[in-house]
């Protein structure tokens, strides 16, 4: 059956794959600079407050005039940093986020009709990069994402950057074993890597969906997408109150905004991960199939923001503490239990 | 009442209320029960629907709370001590300073000029009032001194102007005169209390 569903598909070119590139480039980078905007808002309407009102109606424009702002400060390299990695640093987050992008299916596959010119006929997939190992290459892209912070700390010369930049590596590698240990689970149970085969897996309704045979898992993988994205019971990256920005202290301008774009592109990662892997993904034989993923998307976008807005931060040593004396543990229990079941 | 309770620092003496915070854990067992009590108690789910309650209340039960503030002020006191005023009387619409001259000499940061002479009706007249607004605190002994409530403070508290002597000239600060059905008394400092006609008495006269 697999066979005669891969010749249905018309033939992937490199034209296609560049065209979704470019997509994916251009609207995650719009719906991270979005992301900015719904998330004041949210947090704007948690506090009872209105939020940027006065650029556009309801403050919509505020996105531009943030761009605006962003794109023409002035770029400043301090005097004692390492320039060259100090200017690089940024481009490794914004890069890393964006190629981890590349292995995650968003938005419908499509052919560009007939009648454009030059790119007409053109077969434009769903995922840019479909490999047989989607859940690793992204993991593992997200993880190469630590570089950004790291260089970026080490490179400016300033003690606040390498704080943060030492928080970064501990937070970063020490949540990427639970990320890990909480997703080989669901990946045990489906044995594949690939995000179609999890997609497939749960086709059929609500009950198939692998959070009601992985709740533990699906938890573990919150917590510690909550922390691969630096987002806020564990923000402890660059906390103002106590390492002034972390690793972004000496940035400004452009590429602070492209640790900015980064951050936001990783979560919106980490939500698609979030509804293929857990909640069912896209079902590919429905109309609404992409209308309800980008609803479960947009429920875990939420999330962070709900979260943000409700919970306190917790310190470096108990984030340490939850992450190997309480979330490891349980992941590797999940594993076992997991693992036996399946041998039984 | 001494100073003997003040200059008393020892804290284990005095009327602290205790705070039942419980036994912090001793055993390795009980730290993992409270633990485990903290993670099943669902406290964070309580904090998740606080936040959402607040914000179904602003947005769908007009409970926001942000004043657009150039478009939208909020009441303040009737005495509240902005900008001063100069008031009128009403039946003439003459200015009701007689030139006293007890706002200039009470104010304390010295910020009150006037100049005064008589007019041909033999009647104190001002002819100069400024008040320096860079020096002026806003005491309210101005108002408070005025046997005449002419001088009292406004509601006016947007005082950002391109001129300090925009707001300093008796003029500037003297009610329109085609505004005189709009003056308001001031219920503030030195106004006359609600019941004033009741509580008059005749000056004895006895001594």
């Amino acid at each position: 059956m697999e066979t005669t569903l891969a010749e249905n598909l018309p033939q992937v070119t490199a034209a296609g794959v560049i065209i979704k590139a470019i997509i994916i480039l251009a609207v995650i980078s719009a719906i991270a600079g979005f992301g900015t905007y719904i998330e004041r808002k949210v947090l704007a309407f948690m506090q009872r407050r209105l939020g940027p009102m006065h650029v556009g109606p309801y403050g919509l424009l505020q996105i531009a005039a943030d761009g605006i702002k962003l794109f023409t400060k002035e770029d400043i390299i301090p005097q004692n940093a390492n320039k060259l990695i100090f200017a690089i640093a940024p481009a490794i987050t914004a890069a890393t986020a964006f190629i981890a992008l590349a292995a995650v299916p968003v938005f419908p596959d499509f052919t560009i009709p007939e009648w454009v010119p030059l790119l007409g006929g053109t077969f434009v997939p769903s995922i840019a990069s479909d490999n047989n190992v989607g859940i690793l290459f992204v993991l593992g892209m997200m993880a190469a994402g630590l570089y950004g912070p790291l260089l970026a700390g080490m490179a400016q010369a300033n003690k606040w950057g390498i704080i943060g930049a030492a928080r970064t590596a501990i937070q970063f590698l020490s949540y990427e074993v639970v990320t890990g240990l909480s997703i080989l689970a669901p990946i045990m149970i489906v044995g594949s890597l690939s995000f179609v085969d999890f997609n497939n897996y749960q086709q059929g309704g609500i009950e198939n969906w692998l959070i009601w045979k992985q709740p533990v898992a699906f938890v573990l993988f919150l917590i510690a997408g909550f922390a691969e994205t630096n987002r806020t019971p564990f923000d402890l990256l660059e906390h103002e109150a106590e390492v002034v920005s972390g690793y972004a202290t000496e940035y400004s301008g452009m590429r602070w905004g492209m640790f900015f774009i980064g951050e936001y592109a990783n979560m919106i990662t980490i939500s698609v991960i979030a509804a293929i892997v857990f909640l069912g993904g896209y079902a590919a034989e429905s109309m609404f199939g992409w209308l309800f993923i980008m609803l479960k998307i947009a429920f875990f976008f939420f999330l962070m923001l709900w979260v943000r807005a409700a919970w306190p931060h917790v310190r470096p040593d108990q984030l340490m503490w939850l992450c190997w004396k309480v979330l490891m543990p349980i992941a590797v229990i999940n594993v076992l239990i997991t693992a036996i079941v399946m041998m039984v | 009442m001494s100073l003997e309770q003040f200059k008393n620092r020892n804290v284990g003496t005095q009327h602290y209320k205790m705070l039942d915070l419980g036994e912090s854990p001793k055993t390795p067992w009980c730290r993992f029960k409270r633990v485990m009590k903290r993670t099943f108690k669902g406290e964070l789910f309580v904090g998740l629907w606080v936040t959402m309650r607040e914000m179904i209340n602003a947005l769908f039960r007009g409970e926001m709370h942000t004043v657009k503030y150039p478009f939208e002020k909020l009441p303040i006191s009737p005495r509240y001590r902005a900008i001063h005023e100069m008031l009128r009387l009403l039946e003439s619409g003459h200015y009701r300073c007689i030139g006293c001259g007890l706002c200039e000499k009470i104010c304390i940061s010295n910020c009150i000029a006037m100049e005064t002479r008589y007019d041909e009706n033999q009647r104190k007249e001002v002819s100069e009032y400024t008040i320096n607004f860079g020096r002026c605190i806003f005491c309210g002994y101005c108002a408070e001194v005025c046997p005449e409530l002419a001088i009292v403070h406004g509601p006016r508290y947007e005082n950002a102007s391109e001129q300090r002597a925009s707001f300093a000239l008796f003029e500037d600060m003297l009610t329109p005169i085609d505004k005189l059905n709009l003056q308001q008394e001031y219920p503030g400092f030195g106004a006359p209390t609600p019941y004033a006609d009741e509580n008059i008495k005749k000056t004895p006269l006895a001594y």
